[in-house]
């Protein structure tokens, strides 16, 4: 007699359950399930959002004639509504519609502050900044912030075309003196004006064109000298404008008819120059000497508060610390409720559950951070406008962007709190790790105080921000940096060191080096 | 005769509960690791900020106990932890239902805890700010903090006061990690609270523009307050006096602990 065999009934595993996606869907069922862990990544919205009211109670922070806080001046903005300086010494005449204007420098010397005799005027010595400047320009009229286009000679950095405050170009390189001088020329054909240079006065080579909207056709055309601002590279006593340029022009030649020269100080005597600049005229030489500067202001260069529109993001730290509690959470409750081995028999291929884990919690962290900023943001422009605190412009894209890298932030933290969870396997020892990771680079690099005299200009915060998750945070910047402005940009002004999307790439980088250390242990160790 | 009269009536002496406390504390590994983890980070990471800290002028402005403790910044988060987990582990275990049963004056039961916390962590942050002075006291003369500087000498009462400042700070932590740890019942939800308390108070200063807001968020923060029992100089221009700074920090651990205690007593386990 034989016996049929029976194959016991078995449960297939159908193919659905076997894409990844199907776990991405278990995992995030786990997530919005659990009450505390939804009202959590709600308070990182809420957090951040309401920060925005505290961040931009943007009050005065100048300090008044006698020592204590007054109202700031307003800020003088130039074409574009951007931030600027605008002081120095401007010899020029009237012109109408197009034309040329042609000069020789022969001469770039400078004074420096090198202190400060009692209460009189400054010391001076020898000494000329890097920016330094002094040439030909073409300017909409003589009050601060007009349009202008310039062509300059500088302390160190070559003949340079300039325009609008925010504009640089190169042209011939080295240093002017009487025997290699410059020539410099500046051509305006209604709202565009060009600039070349030439070492010997028959050779021209293009420089830049500027494009000047709505330039008027009488315009101011003539000569100018800027010492350029405070470096603390270059002054011991502290002055915003501490240099003298001194330009001497030869060859002077205007295709307008000429009607005579007059000097004028732009900026008047409130400009902060501590002494208005001079004109002389001596052997077919003219020679223009004045402090003051003529670029934007930005970094320390900018008196007022700074910080622009980031200042409605200062919050996220406020939201990150829920986040990461809940993200180290996300794993560390299935070890502390022994849910993980269930979780493992359902899913035997460890490195998938982990990736599903951090899909879910990166997704959660990015929503929430994209809501909370583009909230933040909607809240935090009108109170800035209405504040004063909104100084510089920031572009649709730059929005964009801070608004994408702060949810991409959020997200990379998440899931680094994930990848920590899952190594260590207890809360709060991974909770304390990533915020500790995070936030105290942060907290000490502001920390030493001002930056200690004579460490020049240079990008805020030091190694803190460059090799931490921290440095993420710059994807946040929204004001600009000018290699043409020699300043202080800090943190405190709202400079990190890095660019934007370098700063987020090294906090990716720790959470793609700790989720391959976490993924290589979960597949290692026993549960 | 019945079972029960044979009994001595139960007696819950506070130096049982010291004593079965310290054996818990004593044989968990866990703590161990995070006191010795509150020593290296803070005399690690001190030492690397003492290292980078440059002199230059007598009006540098630096504080070289501040620039010292550096390292008090991370090393609080380990010793947080340490306080948060001595009540956090009991309830993630469900141990805590095992020691009220033996224990039932609970608040006898946290004292206990509080007193036995104290002790080794006390010691670690001891070990943590001398070897922090200590390696202070030798970088710092070589990084232009000299007497010709204005920094006569790194061993005044002042800096005594600063040491006992940090030590007395680190402790204060730990308890009040103790105490929102037993008024939230959660590990992970503890030490988020508690770091938030320490370090986003410091954030926000930084950030708000307003001087009056930031000088009066520099006085209520746990860890702002802290640092101002160690400084050495500059102290007039400080939001707080040294010892107001460890009174606010002291504020923060009672009512914390108040709040732990309060919770523990008036609600299940």
């Amino acid at each position: 007699m034989t016996t049929q065999t029976v194959t016991p009934a078995r449960s297939r595993l159908t193919p659905e359950r076997e894409s990844f996606w199907y776990l991405v869907h278990a995992e995030w069922t786990k997530f919005r399930t659990v009450r505390g862990w939804v009202i959590a990544v709600l308070v990182t919205i809420a957090a951040i959002t309401a920060f925005v009211f505290v961040a931009t109670s943007v009050s005065s922070s100048c300090v008044g004639t006698d020592g204590r806080p007054s109202a700031c001046p307003a800020q003088l903005t130039g074409p574009g509504g951007v931030p600027v300086v605008d002081a120095f010494y401007f010899a020029h005449q009237p012109v109408a519609g197009n034309g040329a204007i042609t000069a020789q420098v022969t001469s770039l010397a400078g004074q420096v502050e090198v202190g400060q005799a009692g209460t009189g005027a400054p010391q001076m010595g020898p000494g000329l900044q890097p920016w330094s400047k002094a040439g030909i320009i073409i300017k909409e009229n003589t009050s601060q912030g007009s349009a202008y286009a310039a062509l300059m000679v500088t302390g160190s950095n070559g003949v340079r075309m300039q325009w609008d405050y925010v504009n640089d170009t190169p042209g011939l390189t080295g240093r002017v003196s009487a025997s290699s001088p410059r020539w410099l020329r500046l051509v305006r054909d209604g709202g565009t004006i060009t600039g070349y240079d030439s070492a010997d006065g028959t050779h021209w080579s293009l420089v830049g064109t500027a494009t000047l909207p709505g330039l008027t056709s009488t315009v101011q055309a003539g000569l100018f000298a800027a010492g350029s601002l405070y470096d603390s590279r270059f002054c011991t006593y502290d002055s915003s404008f501490c240099t003298r340029a001194t330009g001497v022009f030869r060859h002077i030649g205007l295709s307008w008819p000429a009607t005579g020269w007059t000097g004028t100080n732009v900026g008047g005597s409130n400009s902060g120059v501590p002494e208005p600049g001079t004109l002389r005229r001596h052997a077919g030489e003219v020679t223009v000497a004045s402090f003051g500067d003529i670029a934007p202001a930005a970094g320390s260069a900018y008196g007022g508060q700074g910080r622009s529109l980031q200042r409605a993001l200062d919050g996220t730290f406020f939201g990150l610390i829920p986040l990461i509690v809940v993200a180290a959470m996300f794993i560390t409750a299935e070890y502390r409720r022994g849910l993980i081995r269930v979780s493992l028999t359902a899913a035997p291929r460890r490195g998938r559950l982990l990736a599903a884990k951090a899909v879910v919690i990166g997704a959660v962290g990015f929503v929430a951070g994209l809501a909370a900023a583009a909230l933040a943001l909607a809240v935090g422009t009108p109170l800035l406008l209405r504040a004063g605190g909104l100084a510089w412009p920031v572009s649709l894209l730059t929005e964009a962007r801070m608004i994408a890298g702060t949810g991409a932030l959020l997200a990379v933290a998440a899931v680094l709190a994930l990848a920590i969870g899952t190594i260590v396997r207890r809360s709060a020892p991974a909770v304390a790790i990533v915020i500790v990771v995070i936030v105290v680079p942060y907290l000490l690099a502001f920390h030493p105080g001002p930056q200690a005299p004579g460490s020049g200009p240079g990008g805020g915060g030091g190694w803190e921000l460059q090799v931490t998750p921290a440095a993420a945070l710059s994807v946040q910047q929204a004001v600009p940096q000018f290699h043409q402005l020699l300043a202080t940009y800090s943190l405190d002004v709202g400079y990190y060191p890095l660019a934007p999307w370098a700063g987020l790439t090294v906090e990716c980088a720790w959470a793609a080096a700790a989720l391959a250390l976490a993924s290589y242990l979960l597949r290692r160790r026993d549960v | 005769m019945s079972l029960t009269a044979r009994l001595a009536p139960p007696r819950y002496l506070l130096g049982q509960a010291l004593h079965a406390e310290w054996t818990k504390f004593r044989t968990v590994a866990g703590q161990a690791w995070l006191l010795a983890g509150v020593v290296t980070l803070t005399v690690a990471v001190g030492a690397a900020a003492a290292s980078a800290a440059r002199c230059q002028s007598a009006t540098c402005g630096l504080d070289p106990a501040t620039v010292s403790f550096t390292g008090i910044y991370p090393g609080q988060a380990a010793a947080a932890v340490a306080g948060v987990l001595a009540i956090g582990n009991e309830y993630s275990t469900g141990l805590i239902r095992l020691s009220l049963t033996a224990m039932p004056r609970r608040l006898t039961w946290f004292f206990a805890k509080a007193a036995v916390l104290t002790g080794p962590v006390l010691t670690a942050a001891a070990l943590a700010v001398a070897g922090a002075a200590l390696a202070g006291r030798l970088i710092l003369p070589g990084h232009g903090f000299t007497p010709a500087h204005g920094y006569a000498s790194l061993t005044s009462a002042t800096d005594f006061r600063a040491d006992a400042g940090a030590v007395l700070y680190l402790t204060l932590i730990a308890l009040l990690s103790l105490g929102l740890a037993a008024a939230v019942r959660d590990s992970a939800a503890a030490i988020g609270l508690v770091l938030g308390v320490l370090y986003l108070f410091p954030l926000a200063a930084n950030v708000v523009s307003n001087p009056t807001l930031a000088r009066h968020l520099d006085q209520i923060g746990p860890l702002p307050a802290g640092l101002d029992a160690q400084a050495t100089i500059g102290v007039r221009g400080l939001p707080l006096t040294p010892w107001q700074g460890l009174g606010v920090v002291a504020l923060w651990t009672a009512g914390a602990l108040l709040l732990g205690a309060l919770a523990l007593r008036f609600r299940d386990a």
